[in-house]
C-alpha cells in the first residue's frame, strides 16, 4: 500500500518541532538557533533568500551558526550568493552543494572555494532558469525569506524589493516545504499583502531592516567622454534606425551614459517618443532626467533601488505600484518580460572573443550570470512581430521569405576597448574556457553566446554581426571595432574597410557624430546631486553617494 | 617621462583658419593636446611626452590611424600625456581636429 502523504507528514513534523520555539507563528530572536536546528534536516534543499538586492541576512547568519555535527550536507538553491555568511555555511561544512545564479561581491571567494573543493557546484544559472528548476527538480524543502513586515497570521509585506520572494514561496510552500520569513517588524495590519499568510509557516522579527545592496546606482560624475561617445554611437546607430521602444539596459556606465543622453542628444535627434518608451528595468537613478522630460511611458522592475522609493511612489503613471503606493517588483515576471516583450538588450561585459562570445568570468572570479544571458538571448518561442524585431530578422536572412522569417532580438554588447586597469575587452580566448577546464565543468560559463549577439559597440564604432555572412567576416567585424587592443591591431585593414563600405562597421564619422559633442556637458545630469535635484528631491541617494 | 616623435605624410589638410587649438586636460589617465598650424600642408608632426613607458608601438598605431582618417595636414601636434588609454588619445586627437577647424569666435 502506498502512502501518498509522506511529504505532508514530514512538513507536519517540522511544524510541530518548530512550534516548540514559537508563539503562534512568531519566533523570538533568541530562540532562532534552536528553532532552525529543529526544523532543518541534514540533506535538505534550502533556499536562503539571497536576491540580486535584498538579503535574508539574519536567517543567513543563524544558518551559518548551526553546528555541522547537527546539520550537514545541505543543498543550497538560491539566486544570489552575496553575503559572507552564504559561503561560511559551506566553509563550516553545513552545506555541500550549490546551485545559484549570481555572486557579485563574493565572486573571488566562491572561485577559491570551488577550486578548494569546499563547494560542490551544481550549475550557474540565469535567474529565470533557476526559478524554473524550483518547480521541476530543485524544489526547496525549506525557504528562508526576507520581508519588511508581517502580521501575526504571517501575511507579508515585502515593500519595493519583492524581487524573488513570490517565486520562492510558490515553489516551496505548495510542495510541502517550510517557509520561514525574517521581517523588520510585526504589525497589526500589513500595508499590502505581497505573500499570503497561509503560505508562510513562521516569522522572525529581526528588529532591523534586511540588508539591501544599491546595485543600480551609477554616479554620473564618473562617466568618461569615451563612454559618452560610445553612448552616442548606440543611440544614433542602433536605437534610432531600429526604432527600439521596448528594451532592457544592463548595469554599467555605458548604459548610464545612454540614459543621461536621451533628454539632450536623443532630443536633438528627434527621437523622443520613438525610442526608449517601455522598459524592463530596475529603477536606475540615471533614468530620472529621461522620465522627468517625458521620454518614458512605462517601466516594470526586477527589484527596487535604494533611495528611489519615494520617487517611484510619486511616479505611479510610470512604475507598477501597489494600493499602498510603493513599488511592486517581481524578478520572475520582469525577466519574462525582458525575454519576450523587449526588442533589445544592451549591456557591458568583461571579455569578448573573436567569434563574439562574451563572459564576465575571469580565472579568479566567478560572478555568475544573474539575468544577462536571459535578457541577452533571442527567444525562440517569440511569435509577436515588432518593427525592430522584423528589421533585425531581415538583416540576418535577407533572402528568406518574409512571412516565414523569424525576427531577431537585438542583443548589443557595449564597452570601451580597454576596461579598468587597461585590461582589453577583446581576447583570443575567454578565461571562461580555462576555468571550465580547471573545474572540470561540462560547460564554459559564457554570458552571451555568439549566435545571440547582434551588435558590438565600442568607441571605435558599431559592428553589425547580423550582416556578417561568414565566420571570417564576423571575426574582422569584431577586430574592426576592437581599437588598439592586440585583437584590434591584428585586423585585416582591407577587409575591415570593405565591411565599412557595406555598413557592417559604422564609425562615428560615418554616422555624422561630432567628437566635440563627446563632452560631459552633454549629460542631462553630471552628478548624483543633479539627479536628486532633477527628481524634485524625491530621490534620496544613499550616504556613500553623497558629498553634501 | 618618455618622449616620442612622429613626422607623417598627411593625405588631408586640416580645415579652418585658426592658428592653434587646445583640448583635454593634464591629469592622470587623461591628456592635453596642443595643435598648431606650423607644418607643411602635407605633413603632420606629433611630439608626445608621456608618463607611461613602453607603449611606443601603440602610439605608433594610434597616430598613423589618426593622420590617415582625419584631416591633419599642416599641423604640429604636441601631446602631454598622463597615461591615457588609447581610446582617450584617439578621441582627444579627433576633438583637436574639429576644434582647429571651427571658426574663431
Amino acid at each position: 500500500m502506498s502512502d501518498w502523504g509522506m511529504q505532508k507528514a514530514a512538513l507536519g513534523e517540522r511544524l510541530t518541532a518548530g512550534r516548540q520555539h514559537a508563539k503562534g507563528k512568531i519566533i523570538p530572536i533568541p530562540s532562532l538557533p534552536a528553532f532552525l536546528k529543529a526544523v532543518v534536516r541534514s540533506g535538505d534543499r534550502v533556499c536562503l533568500e539571497g536576491d540580486n538586492q535584498k538579503q535574508a541576512d539574519i536567517l543567513a547568519s543563524a544558518l551559518a551558526n548551526l553546528d555541522p555535527a547537527d546539520i550537514s550536507d545541505l543543498h543550497m538553491v538560491q539566486s544570489g550568493v552575496v553575503l559572507p555568511s552564504h559561503l561560511d555555511i559551506f566553509e563550516k561544512g553545513i552545506a555541500r552543494r550549490l546551485d545559484f545564479s549570481y555572486s557579485g561581491p563574493q565572486s573571488a571567494r566562491i572561485a577559491r572555494m570551488l577550486f578548494g573543493r569546499k563547494i560542490e557546484l551544481g550549475a550557474v544559472h540565469t535567474y529565470l532558469e533557476l526559478f524554473a528548476r524550483y518547480f521541476i527538480d530543485l524544489t526547496p524543502n525549506v525557504a528562508l525569506i526576507a520581508a519588511v513586515s508581517a502580521d501575526k497570521d504571517g501575511n507579508l509585506y515585502t515593500g519595493p524589493n519583492t524581487e524573488d520572494t513570490p517565486t520562492v514561496v510558490e515553489a516551496t510552500s505548495y510542495k510541502n516545504g517550510l517557509v520561514v520569513a525574517q521581517v523588520t517588524e510585526i504589525v497589526d495590519k500589513v500595508p499590502r499583502v505581497d505573500i499570503p499568510g497561509d503560505l508562510v509557516h513562521f516569522v522572525v522579527e529581526a528588529g532591523r531592516p534586511f540588508y539591501v545592496e544599491p546595485l543600480f546606482t551609477r554616479d554620473p560624475a564618473a562617466i568618461t567622454e569615451t563612454q559618452i561617445l560610445t553612448a552616442m554611437l548606440a543611440i544614433k546607430g542602433i536605437y534610432a534606425p531600429y526604432g527600439v521602444r521596448r528594451l532592457n539596459h544592463g548595469i554599467g556606465f555605458n548604459t548610464a551614459a545612454i540614459e543621461l543622453l536621451l533628454p539632450t542628444y536623443g532630443e536633438k535627434l528627434g527621437l523622443k517618443g520613438k525610442v526608449c518608451t517601455h522598459f524592463a528595468l530596475n529603477p536606475h537613478p540615471t533614468m530620472i532626467p529621461a522620465i522627468e522630460s517625458g521620454w518614458v511611458e512605462q517601466i516594470h522592475c526586477f527589484g527596487s533601488e535604494v533611495g528611489m522609493e519615494d520617487y517611484v511612489a510619486a511616479r505611479s503613471d510610470i512604475f507598477f505600484t501597489g494600493p499602498d503606493g510603493s513599488l511592486r517588483s517581481n524578478r520572475a515576471f520582469c525577466q519574462t518580460a525582458g525575454l519576450y516583450a523587449c526588442d533589445m538588450f544592451i549591456g557591458s561585459t568583461l571579455q569578448i572573443d573573436l567569434e563574439g562570445h562574451s563572459s564576465t568570468v575571469t580565472t579568479s572570479r566567478i560572478a555568475g550570470f544573474g539575468g544577462a544571458p536571459n535578457m541577452g538571448s533571442d527567444p525562440r518561442g517569440r511569435r509577436h512581430p515588432s518593427e525592430p524585431w522584423l528589421k533585425a530578422g531581415a538583416e540576418a536572412a535577407p533572402d528568406s521569405s518574409a512571412a516565414m522569417r523569424r525576427g531577431r532580438k537585438l542583443v548589443v554588447q557595449i564597452g570601451e576597448t580597454f576596461g579598468d586597469s587597461n585590461v582589453p575587452l577583446f581576447v583570443e580566448q575567454l578565461d571562461a574556457l580555462e576555468l571550465a577546464r580547471k573545474l572540470d565543468l561540462d560547460l564554459a560559463p559564457v554570458m552571451v553566446y555568439s549566435d545571440d549577439v547582434t551588435h558590438i559597440v565600442t568607441e571605435e564604432g558599431i559592428a553589425n554581426l547580423l550582416m556578417c555572412r561568414t565566420k571570417d567576416e564576423r571575426e574582422q567585424a569584431i577586430r574592426g571595432v576592437a581599437g588598439y587592443t592586440d585583437i584590434g591591431r591584428a585586423r585585416d585593414a582591407n577587409l575591415v574597410e570593405q565591411l565599412r563600405q557595406r555598413g557592417v562597421i559604422q564609425r562615428p564619422e560615418d554616422l555624422g557624430i561630432d567628437p566635440l559633442d563627446a563632452d560631459r556637458r552633454l549629460l542631462a545630469a553630471r552628478s548624483i546631486k543633479d539627479l536628486m535635484l532633477a527628481s524634485g528631491g524625491l530621490y534620496r541617494p544613499p550616504s556613500r553617494f553623497r558629498n553634501w | 617621462m618618455e618622449k616620442l616623435s612622429f613626422r607623417l605624410t598627411a593625405p588631408n589638410r586640416a580645415g579652418g583658419t585658426r592658428a592653434q587649438a587646445i583640448v583635454g586636460v593634464v591629469a592622470s589617465g587623461n591628456l592635453e593636446v596642443l595643435l598648431e598650424r606650423a607644418s607643411p600642408a602635407d605633413i603632420c608632426t606629433i611630439d608626445i611626452a608621456t608618463a607611461a613607458h613602453g607603449f611606443g608601438a601603440v602610439w605608433d598605431a594610434v597616430v598613423r590611424d589618426f593622420v590617415a582618417r582625419r584631416s591633419a595636414g599642416g599641423l604640429r601636434i604636441s601631446i602631454n600625456d598622463g597615461g591615457a588609454r588609447p581610446d582617450t588619445v584617439a578621441l582627444r586627437l579627433a576633438q583637436g581636429i574639429r576644434k582647429i577647424e571651427e571658426p574663431e569666435r
